[in-house]
């Protein structure tokens, strides 16, 4: 029989502890798809976050560091500078990378430090129960923002590609969605150029992935799908932000 | 013998760690430390390693836990105030069994607190300082000689027992010249089937890891863990015993002040009165057994410190208070002299029957 769809090698058999609807699990499946493409399984080292994919170590079989909260980078540079011939990357949510790790992410992507970072972006803190996050939107009602966020006093959103793409270091910044079908395969290819790049030796490459959290959104699966593209993806628009190969070659 | 060079402490901590194999440093700028990192900046480049300055102290600390992952030796040094900010990785690094080599050139605290010596992270570096329950392997060099011994020494306890070690100095040690012997080339050699290299599709996944979501794992792994710290307690204390033979007061310190305090002991001698001084080595292990034993022979202790007394509360415990136990202490970056630790040699002597 004719397989024509089967898991990527490089996740294990380990059950995934994510929530009905979550989408995790194909972002997951896609940086797996990635490794598996490029064959590189036997030398990438991942970095887990702290938050919803914490056990992320458990789930892709390539050798996994667990991070200290928004360490990653840090963690992955370390590793990089130690290995530079080995593909290391770093998974994280938003809480994670845009909040207490904002300093470790802007630094090693001034450094162009030559990884790959997955960051999923669901507006909120998963793992914790629902708080706000630094990417939680304008009016978004959450555990400590019960009245919706009040940016007189909570701030405004960070959106972290268009920060990045300011800097002269980063190699290239794409922000992709996984709420439909379209969607999942142009977040398949800009994560697979990410890691790609890392392997041809052009640096810092990182995929914001606009996720979802049906759980802590208080919604169906359905809807939450649906809010990504009525309200997610309207403050934070898909799209290349930055691509140095790419405008290099155009000059 | 191998030709003596005159260095600053400081930098022999730097040329012996790269003598020892470490090809991978991560730092940032704080004084009285700041020469450690010039030194890797300009020879990790001419020699195929690593220098980076991180953005911050925490990021310095996981980088170094990055590469600790992997097995390699790798080291970052600082200040107290930096040595406060590198708690989080330092206990990550303990709770996922990895060596690493932490120095801290200590001044004057809390706070920003000043640039001048001091011992003041003693309880820090010897009680925890990171959450959780965890050691490190603490050294304290007195000569720029063994600052740059106990670096080498240091690597070595920390793949040994794979878990952090601190080389616990202060400003004066970081910052005066002596002639030194600077140790051989060395380098790791156990064997590391735990760390992350890629599987190279040969073996199971390697994870790195201070996570256990299962309380009765996460208190086997603490209970295996101090198993191994009772071992070290056991064969890796070590100290300098001076004069202690016939000796009715007991002299205790380490670093800095026990060089000022063996001058004072020496003077006291002199003056015909039985002192002597155990200087621990190891700051953790402490070195109970002798302090224990001259518990049943001396007066009285005087612990000498740059502190408001912390290392005192281990003289009492290693001997059971069976003494008194007085301190001669400066602090803020205030170092004793030599006289005062004498006068207080002598106004125990006086005070205790």
């Amino acid at each position: 029989m004719a397989v024509v769809f089967q898991k990527p090698k490089a996740l294990t058999d380990a059950p995934l502890h994510y929530c009905p609807g979550c989408t995790h699990g194909i972002i997951h499946r896609l940086v797996a798809e990635a490794i598996d493409t490029l064959g590189v399984e036997g030398k990438t080292i991942g970095v887990a976050p702290v938050g919803c994919s914490v056990m992320a170590y458990d789930y892709f079989s390539c050798d996994m560091v667990e991070a200290a909260h928004g360490r990653a980078p840090a963690v992955a540079t370390g590793l990089k500078r130690a290995f530079p011939e080995n593909v290391i990357f770093t998974y994280q949510g938003d809480g994670d990378l845009a909040s207490i790790g904002m300093a470790e992410t802007v630094h090693a992507a001034a450094r162009n430090e030559n990884i790959t970072v997955i960051f999923v972006n669901n507006a909120i803190y998963g793992m914790t129960g629902g708080q706000m996050a630094p990417t939680s939107l304008p009016g978004q009602v959450t555990q400590t923002s019960p009245y919706g966020r009040d940016v007189t006093t909570a701030g405004y959103p960070i959106r972290v590609s268009e920060m990045l793409c300011t800097l002269d270091g980063p190699e290239y910044i794409e922000r992709v969605a996984v709420n439909s079908v379209k969607n999942v395969k142009a977040a398949g290819k800009a994560i697979l150029k990410a890691f790609r790049n890392q392997v041809e030796g052009k640096g810092f490459s990182l995929i914001e992935v606009v996720s979802t959290c049906p759980t802590n959104w208080g919604m169906t699966p359905n809807d939450a799908l649906k809010w990504v593209d009525e309200n997610m993806i309207p403050y934070y628009p898909l799209g290349v932000y930055k691509d140095k190969s790419a405008q290099k070659e155009e000059k | 013998m191998a030709e003596k060079v005159l260095m600053k402490g400081n930098e022999a901590i730097a040329e012996a760690a790269i003598r020892a194999g470490c090809r991978h440093y991560f730092g940032y700028p704080i004084t009285p430390q700041t020469e450690v990192a010039a030194y890797m900046a300009k020879r990790m480049p001419k020699i195929g390693g690593t220098f980076l300055q991180a953005e911050s102290e925490i990021s310095a600390i996981n980088m170094v836990y990055g590469v600790a992952g992997t097995g390699k030796r790798v080291m970052t040094s600082s200040s107290s105030p930096g040595i406060s900010l590198k708690q989080e990785g330092i206990s990550y690094i303990a709770g996922a069994d990895l060596p690493a080599l932490i120095v801290n050139v200590q001044r004057g605290g809390p706070g920003l607190g000043g640039i001048q010596p001091s011992q003041s992270d003693y309880f820090q570096s010897t009680k925890g300082g990171g959450h959780g329950d965890y050691r490190m392997i603490v050294l304290t060099p007195e000569s720029v000689q063994e600052m740059a011994d106990m670096t080498a020494l240091a690597f070595e306890l920390a793949e040994k027992y794979r878990m952090p070690a601190m080389l616990l100095a202060d400003g004066t040690m970081g910052q005066m010249m002596e002639p030194v012997e600077l140790p051989e080339e060395s380098n790791d050699t156990v064997e590391k089937p735990w760390a992350v290299t890629g599987t190279e599709g040969k073996r199971e996944h390697n994870i790195i890891n201070s996570l256990y979501l299962k309380p009765e794992e996460l208190e086997q792994k603490n209970i295996e863990r101090y198993e191994r710290y009772k071992l070290i307690e056991e064969t890796e204390a070590r100290y300098e015993s001076f004069m202690m033979d016939d000796a009715e007061y007991c002299v205790v310190a380490f670093g800095i002040a026990a060089r000022v305090a063996k001058n004072a002991v020496v003077a006291a001698r002199k003056e015909g009165v039985k002192v002597g001084m155990i200087r621990p080595i190891t700051v953790w292990p402490f070195p109970k057994a002798p302090i224990a034993e001259a518990a049943d022979k001396v007066r009285a202790f005087i612990s000498v410190e740059l502190s408001m007394g912390q290392m005192i509360e281990d003289i009492r415990l290693a001997s059971e208070c069976k003494k008194p136990v007085y301190l001669c202490n400066r602090v803020g970056g205030m170092i004793p002299s030599p006289e005062e630790v004498y006068a207080k040699i002598m106004e125990v002597k006086g005070g205790s029957k």
